[in-house]
């Protein structure tokens, strides 16, 4: 023990004597840490648990299930035989080692915006990685999508190559915001919706899409269901806690803000703030169809009898522990997904250090009936000031469906 | 086959309160910590979900979340005379099971002992004569309330403690207890807003001159966020406390102080539904190498661990010491021994004042939400003229008011048929009821010991408990009595009742979950078990922590004590025996 100790010490001596290559290699790796980060790689490609970036967790797609891979720098199961070169193509085009062509739940589109400084930083990052030999199908879909060349043709139709092009007429905080935001953070990935072909509509960026059983919400500047409430600070708030006056992040949001945001620097949370803050309120704001009277009859006091106790009488919540149902984004999409799920099945709420007590929503599914959820849905959504579609027991039956398969 | 497993630094018994506060500590201290717990996970949204957690036929009478006989019990007696028989089922005490231990289902009634409790013997014999005790065993605990004082601030802020403070460095505080020793600063909450029964029961004390105050409790008065970081809600006064695990997050306990950061910590890991069957020793007997369990296959492992920690619930604890021959049973003959030495208890007795035109709506409730007056608990009254020592704290804490267990009805009302129902209804709404909760002091002949004949499923011995309430403690507790008919008298009402307590100590029917002693604190290796920091004597890497370390209990609920002792535990283990470990923190 003493003798390795010694030498340990000898080779780092050597590291610091070593030529200035050394210690910018270091820096390099350092950036790249914090481009992985930004990514959130381990998001997808670590399990919950698992060894870092050895292969993540079963994807559930519209066209079926993908696996991301390992990308540790194991030689067999990881991209050890990768080159910097094949790293770089798979981020800008989607064609990485020997050609092969990724699907798009690997956010290349986004991904392509970022700078080549940027993609050389997380490959330096990623080839210190312990590497882990783990061998990952990834392709679990089914006839035709399996057919990997099938995303040659995908990609002319709905993908289009290129960095990020900053906008000289906004600030450079601005700027990196919207590179963020657009380029590693990949946000649209989840809250953009998608065509019938899985592309993001881009003249819906951000407003708000259904994935994995989750509605990922607006967050345009949209005041009803989108972010048109929250301060700048909110939302740096929540971004590096998960938790603020209007919302607990739970589900994949959860893991975002665990893997990425509450990492990021706060010089980058105030930039995305700043970006999403400038975007304004996507689709319409258009006041939805009153509900129906007798439904808010009933779901008041469905809601005193199953929901008051934790989000209080007027829906004004409990600070970090029991959401606030006024003025929360998730209670005002278009799409109740999420909101059913959550009744369904409960969550667990997003654990950061500045957010440790992970609250729980119970699951109500065995206790309620798809038309009492709706309901109480329908009631929450449009009380104290709130104002969303009904929702129909047939929206609920759907969730409770898909739970329960 | 025993399976033997990979060593750990220190390996925690049982993961309650106790539990969970060492290894809390424990891991900050950067070991590497593993609890062994005999019951289930349990996690608030899903063992006590907002849409069951009130069932009162699941958790009150059918005892869902509590130890079930099948798994442990004891044998009971009233004295050593008597053959002791297995209690069936558990009545007069409830003790928990499963993660968070009984923390999850307790009332909340969080309480400091005083200075005067901690040196019982010393301040009894000087007070009144060593004459005044001879018939009792009390001792003292070897640490002084100022000494305790800066744990229970530690505890009281872990839980966000609801109440008002009496006496803050010594200057007397407007409606808090007056009798309480000096502490450093107030709860870190408010008291809960009074119902109408206590805020009555506290009018009526003050008419008399007694001095009523907020009962310190571990439902919250509004929402609190605990030096962890953890955020607990504002209790909705549900009613559910006791024998419930509460679903909003309003009622501290291992779930909702400690556990979602200690869960998260690489060097921290719980196993659950696995049972300690004993500590191994090394072979000269002065230390432990680990503990052997059984999981809930009936696979058999050893766990070695450089430090053993006994934080089962403190009935549990004396026996895994007898059954590890950790130090020497105590024999009430000779005198010698000290584990099982000192068993205490609780002494109580209920009063009910019925109205004809009151409606106290116990249903709003909570389990620590009432009025307390201390005016004749411990030795805050002059003994001198009296015939007893100790004393009790008059407690109107109404904590429920849930329809199968709540049936107040005049004396005299037949027990069944439609004047009881008819009686029911009356008496539902119109029922003010106090208590007293009073000292339970230690005698020669009440003690824990090993049953010579009944076994567990293991073969193991069963524990024997001899216990009856002593003399004094009757004396004592009649005495409450007629001061709880004072308080009755002066409240109004049509009539009342005021029990009385009587020699004969019943397992049957419950009376409270304070055992206490058993493995007691003190200075003198002869007559404790363990030193002041709960260290083994016998064992030094051994620690025992809990209301076990109660050389007698006060007329107070023990978890706050508990909680403290924890605490001073951990410390004296992070600052004192890590330095030299193995080695007693007491030279004997």
């Amino acid at each position: 023990m003493r003798a390795l100790r010694i030498t340990l010490a000898f080779c780092a001596l050597t590291l610091a004597l070593g030529p200035a290559l050394g210690a910018d290699q270091a820096d390099q790796i350092i950036r790249g840490g914090d481009q992985a980060v930004l990514g959130d790689c381990a998001g997808c490609h670590t399990q919950p648990g698992g060894r870092p970036l050895a292969g993540g967790l079963q994807l559930e797609t519209p066209f079926g299930a993908l696996i991301p891979p390992n990308i540790t720098p194991d030689r067999d199961t990881g991209i050890g035989n990768w080159s910097e070169a094949d790293f770089r193509s798979m981020m800008r085009t989607g064609i990485g080692h020997e050609g092969v062509r990724l699907y798009p739940a690997m956010p290349y589109p986004a991904y392509t915006r970022m700078t080549d400084q940027d993609i050389s930083d997380l490959w330096a990052y990623l080839t210190t990685v312990e590497p882990v030999s783990n061998k990952v199908e990834a392709n679990q879909l089914p006839f035709p999508f399996n057919i990997r060349l099938s995303m040659a043709g995908w990609n002319m139709l709905n993908f289009s190559e290129g960095a990020f092009t900053p906008d000289a007429s906004k600030s450079a905080q601005w700027n990196r915001g919207a590179y963020i935001v657009q380029g590693p953070g990949h946000c649209g990935t989840c809250h953009t919706p998608k065509s019938i072909l899985g592309a993001d509509k881009d003249s819906q960026f951000l407003q708000g899409a259904s994935l994995q059983g989750w509605f990922a919400p607006d967050i345009t500047g949209n005041a009803q269901s989108g972010l048109g409430k929250w301060s700048q600070d909110d939302l740096v708030k929540y971004l590096r806690t998960g938790v603020n006056a209007h919302s607990i992040a739970s589900g994949p949001m959860a893991e975002a803000v665990e893997n990425s945001t509450s990492k990021m620097t706060d010089a980058d949370l105030t930039a995305i703030a700043v970006y999403l803050k400038s975007l304004g309120p996507g689709g319409d704001n258009a006041q939805p169809a009153k509900p129906d009277q007798a439904r808010m009859v009933t779901g008041e006091a469905i809601y005193r009898d199953n929901c008051s106790a934790c989000h209080g009488g007027d829906g004004a919540g409990a600070g970090a522990l029991f959401p606030a149902l006024t003025g929360n984004a998730i209670v005002a999409q278009g799409n109740p997904e999420t909101l059913a799920r959550l009744v369904l099945a409960g969550s667990q709420a997003v654990h950061t250090d500045h957010a440790p007590t992970t609250p729980s929503m119970p699951s109500l599914a065995w206790r309620l009936q798809d038309q009492e959820i709706a309901d109480v849905l329908t009631y929450v959504r449009n009380s104290w000031g709130n104002a969303a579609p009904a929702v129909s027991s047939g929206d609920i039956a759907a969730v409770r469906k898909e739970l329960t398969q | 086959m025993t399976r033997i497993l990979p060593r750990k630094d220190v390996v925690i018994v049982g993961l309650g309160w106790t539990g969970a506060i060492l290894a809390n500590e424990l891991t900050d201290q950067g070991l590497d910590v593993l609890a062994i717990e005999r019951g289930p996970w349990r996690d608030t949204a899903t063992d006590f979900n907002i849409g069951y957690a009130q069932d009162e036929l699941r958790y009150s009478v059918r005892r869902d979340l509590f130890l079930q006989p099948v798994v442990e019990t004891m044998t009971m007696r009233n004295d050593p005379s008597q053959k002791a028989l297995p209690m069936r089922d558990f009545g007069s005490f409830l003790p928990g099971n499963g993660v968070g231990g009984a923390g999850v289902h307790w009332n909340g009634h969080t309480w400091r002992f005083w200075d005067s409790d901690f040196k019982t013997k010393t301040n009894l014999a000087s007070r009144y004569g060593a004459a005044r005790i001879a018939d009792l065993q009390v001792e003292d605990w070897g640490v002084t309330g100022a000494e305790m004082e800066p744990y229970y601030d530690q505890f009281e802020y872990l839980a966000g403690i609801s109440g008002k403070a009496g006496n803050i460095k010594g200057q007397l505080q407007q409606g808090g207890n007056p009798f309480e020793d000096a502490r450093a600063r107030d709860y870190p909450n408010p008291p809960m807003e009074m119902t109408y029964a206590p805020a009555m029961f506290a009018e009526a004390g003050r008419s008399m001159g007694l001095h009523p105050f907020p009962t310190p409790s571990a439902n919250m008065s509004r929402s609190y966020t605990n030096p962890l970081g953890i955020t607990l809600g504002q209790c909705t006064f549900c009613g559910f406390c006791e024998r419930f695990g509460c679903a909003n997050y309003s009622k501290s306990s291992a779930q909702t102080t400690i556990l979602p950061v200690l869960m998260r910590k690489a060097n921290f890991e719980v196993r659950t539904n696995s049972e300690v069957l004993h500590v191994d020793l090394h072979a000269d007997g002065k230390s432990a190498r680990g503990v052997t369990y059984v999981d809930s296959s009936g696979e058999e492992y050893f766990q070695p661990a450089d430090l053993v920690l006994l934080c089962a619930y403190g009935l549990h604890n004396v026996r895994l010491m007898m059954l590890s021959r950790i130090g020497r049973i105590y024999d009430p003959n000779t005198g010698e021994g000290t584990v099982g030495r000192n068993y205490c208890y609780q002494t109580n007795a209920g009063t009910q004042v019925f109205f004809d035109d009151k409606n106290f709506n116990p249903f709003i409730a909570a389990g620590a939400l009432g009025q307390t007056i201390d005016d004749y608990n411990g030795d805050a009254f002059d003994h001198g003229p009296l015939d007893f020592v100790g004393g009790s704290g008059i407690n109107c804490i109404p904590t429920n008011g849930r329809p199968i267990g709540t049936r107040p009805t005049l004396p005299g009302t037949p027990k069944w048929g439609s004047a009881w129902k008819k009686a029911t209804v009356q008496g539902y709404k119109s029922t003010l009821s106090f208590s007293a909760q009073g000292s339970s002091y230690a005698t020669r002949n009440n003690y824990l010991d090993l049953d010579p004949t009944y076994k567990d499923r293991f073969g193991r011995p069963l524990m024997r408990m001899t216990f009856d309430f002593p003399d004094n403690d009757i004396r004592m507790s009649n005495y409450l009595s007629d001061r709880m008919e004072d308080i009755a008298k002066a409240l109004g009402g049509k009539q009342y009742s005021v029990a009385r307590l009587k020699k004969g100590w019943n397992s049957v029917p419950y009376q409270s979950t304070h055992n206490t002693g058993g493995a007691i604190m003190g200075t003198d290796p002869k007559r404790s078990a363990v030193n002041t920091f709960l260290q083994s004597w016998d064992v030094p890497n051994i620690f025992v922590i809990g209301a076990s370390a109660f050389p007698q209990n006060a007329g107070k609920n023990p978890t706050g004590t508990v909680g403290a002792l924890a605490f001073r535990a951990a410390d004296a283990i992070r600052n004192h025996y890590l330095r030299n470990p193995g080695a007693p923190l007491v030279q004997a």
